[in-house]
């Protein structure tokens, strides 16, 4: 239990500094920021990782594990190259 | 193998900085592909960092799982067209509810003797993962206009039913979270999932097409809230921090895109919009002045400072490319070529601005509606392609037009005012546009890319 609200205390503070930096994004870029955020929502391959190298036992959890890992993968393989692919597009006028 | 623990645990927090350190740096164009990659490298690091972990001991499942994520991933980044983008972002969010929900699936079954308050974030996890999933599924389904239908979706009762899933749901929790090493856990836990699911698609089937951009928005930020949950499960800083991260961006882009319709959130999530229109005709006064692209020259080569008002039409049309030129020939003229964009203009936050780009249109030349409108007095004339609504001026003068209190770009003001159409049609809410029947209003009818283009040889034609 205690780990618990030593968690939730990093997610309230996580949370507050989320609007802080966020709400600076102009609109110019909020699509990449969206597709960004993707990529970082992808995290969950830390946890999917865990799952799916279990050991001898736990070979259903592993399974699931290895498909959990499939997703968040595409995630974060997805939305860091398409977020670089967006942003190497926008150019300042050449003046 | 305590000490490795605690290095890799560090290795954690320096990925956290490179999250927040990324998103402040995608805060200027300049500086935001930078932050992109050192967000990206300090994924990488976490991952390393967990695979070495003493407890990951199997890589059978694992190697499969990456080689196959990755490939489709890339797959998707450079596959998907710039107009797609809002389906694949819809996509992506539902496959990372499908992620967080498996997670907590794979814990569960590992191990399922849990304490009661670990049941509860299992089951948490489970419920936010998989009405991220199906919602998605049907977000990007309207997006793609495909096998469902993207008009809102309404049958009677409604609410009730979703209520009584949600409570069925959270009875399920219950149950489920007091014993999770019962017989019965598993059952329970997949009837849970089963309900989520359906739970999920009533959600986002009765909200209207025109509303994707809120959905998109709010999934995803619940694809950070299901990656947070699943942080809890096996208590790891570095996800709850991230998922948070992105759960606050997703609620920002939310909050954004309402206000920018004039619109509550909950009044968007409830949905119907668009299903029951009054079908009464407003009372528009004036009379419509086609022009020939000849006549729309001689206006466009006399002025000083011209404004354009791209709206979705425009991409559909494909006619980024052709406005770019034309961009470029009037500014050789002498004219100045600003590009006025209505936070929801495109189909997600900020898509319009990647559309132009992708044309090669500089960023400094799109503006954002607040920064043009004090301006819009002086300028001469302001062109709208493919947009309706945005600048449709009964959102400020007409109390009983749907439209009402929406902040718009107040094209009207210009001197003279250009709106390229097909025809005579009304805009996605399908409310009558007064503008047309200006006295300083020109309607110029045409495909917006042949219309351009004819624009473009008046103004060549005319240097040789």
């Amino acid at each position: 239990m205690e780990v618990l609200i030593f968690l939730l205390f990093i997610l309230v503070l996580a949370i507050f500094l989320g609007f802080e930096i966020i709400s600076k994004v102009p609109s110019l870029l909020h699509t990449p920021l969206m597709s960004g955020s993707n990529a970082i929502s992808g995290v969950t391959i830390v946890g999917a990782l865990i799952a799916a190298g279990l050991g001898e036992g736990e070979d259903t959890a592993a399974l699931i594990g290895g498909i959990a890992v499939a997703f968040a993968a595409i995630n974060v393989v997805g939305g860091y190259l398409v977020t670089d692919r967006m942003l190497n597009m926008f150019k300042k006028k050449d003046k | 193998m305590e000490e490795i623990r605690t290095l890799l645990n560090l290795v954690y927090i320096l990925s956290a900085i490179t999250f927040i350190l990324g998103f402040k740096l995608m805060g200027r164009p300049t500086t935001a592909r930078q932050g992109n990659v050192l967000s990206a490298v300090g994924m990488a690091a976490a991952i390393i960092a967990t695979l070495l972990f003493p407890e990951v001991v199997r890589y059978t499942y694992l190697a499969a799982g990456l080689a196959v994520g990755a490939v489709i991933g890339a797959l998707f980044a450079y596959r998907t067209p710039m107009t797609g983008m809002p389906q694949m972002v819809g996509l992506l969010n539902g496959f990372g509810g499908a992620a967080s929900l498996l997670v907590a699936w794979a814990e569960f079954v590992a191990r399922p003797y849990q304490p009661v308050y670990q049941g509860v974030i299992i089951w948490l996890t489970v419920l936010i993962g998989t009405v991220t999933l199906s919602g998605s599924l049907v977000a990007w389904a309207k997006l793609e206009e495909r096998f469902i239908p993207t008009k809102p979706v309404l049958y009677p009762g409604q609410r009730v039913v979703s209520v009584m899933l949600l409570a069925a749901i959270l009875g399920g929790g219950i149950w489920f979270a007091i014993d999770t090493a019962a017989s019965s856990a598993t059952q329970v836990l997949l009837t849970v999932t089963v309900l989520a699911f359906v739970l999920g698609i009533l959600l986002v089937i009765p909200i209207g097409g025109a509303d994707m951009p809120v959905v998109i928005s709010l999934l995803n930020s619940y694809s950070g809230m299901a990656a947070c949950a699943s942080g809890f499960i096996i208590q790891n800083n570095l996800l709850i921090v991230a998922g948070a991260l992105v759960g606050a961006s997703g609620i920002i882009l939310t909050l954004i895109m309402c206000k920018a319709m004039n619109r509550s959130v909950a009044n968007v999530v409830l949905g119907g919009f668009g299903a029951d229109l009054p079908g009464k005709a407003q009372d528009v006064f004036g009379e419509i002045k086609p022009v020939k692209p000849d006549e729309a020259y001689l206006i466009l080569e006399a002025a000083n400072s011209v404004v354009i008002v791209p709206g979705y039409g425009l991409a559909v049309s494909q006619a980024q490319h052709a406005v770019r030129e034309l961009m470029e020939v009037m500014e050789k003229n002498g004219t100045e070529v600003r590009f006025a964009i209505h936070p929801v203009a495109g189909r997600m936050p900020g898509h319009m601005n990647v559309l132009l780009a992708e044309a090669n249109i500089p960023y400094d030349a799109l503006v954002e509606m607040d920064a043009i409108n004090p301006t819009m007095d002086t300028v001469d004339v302001c062109m709208i392609i493919g947009a309706n609504d945005v600048v449709n001026p009964a959102a400020l003068e007409d109390k009983s037009s749907p439209l009402w209190g929406m902040p718009i770009i107040e094209a009207h003001r210009a001197r003279t005012v250009i709106v390229m159409k097909r025809s005579m049609g009304k805009g996605f809410a399908g409310v009558e546009n007064p503008l047309f029947f200006r006295n300083n209003t020109r309607m110029l009818f045409g495909d917006a890319k042949a219309s351009l283009q004819s624009l473009i040889n008046e103004f060549k034609s005319a240097v040789s």
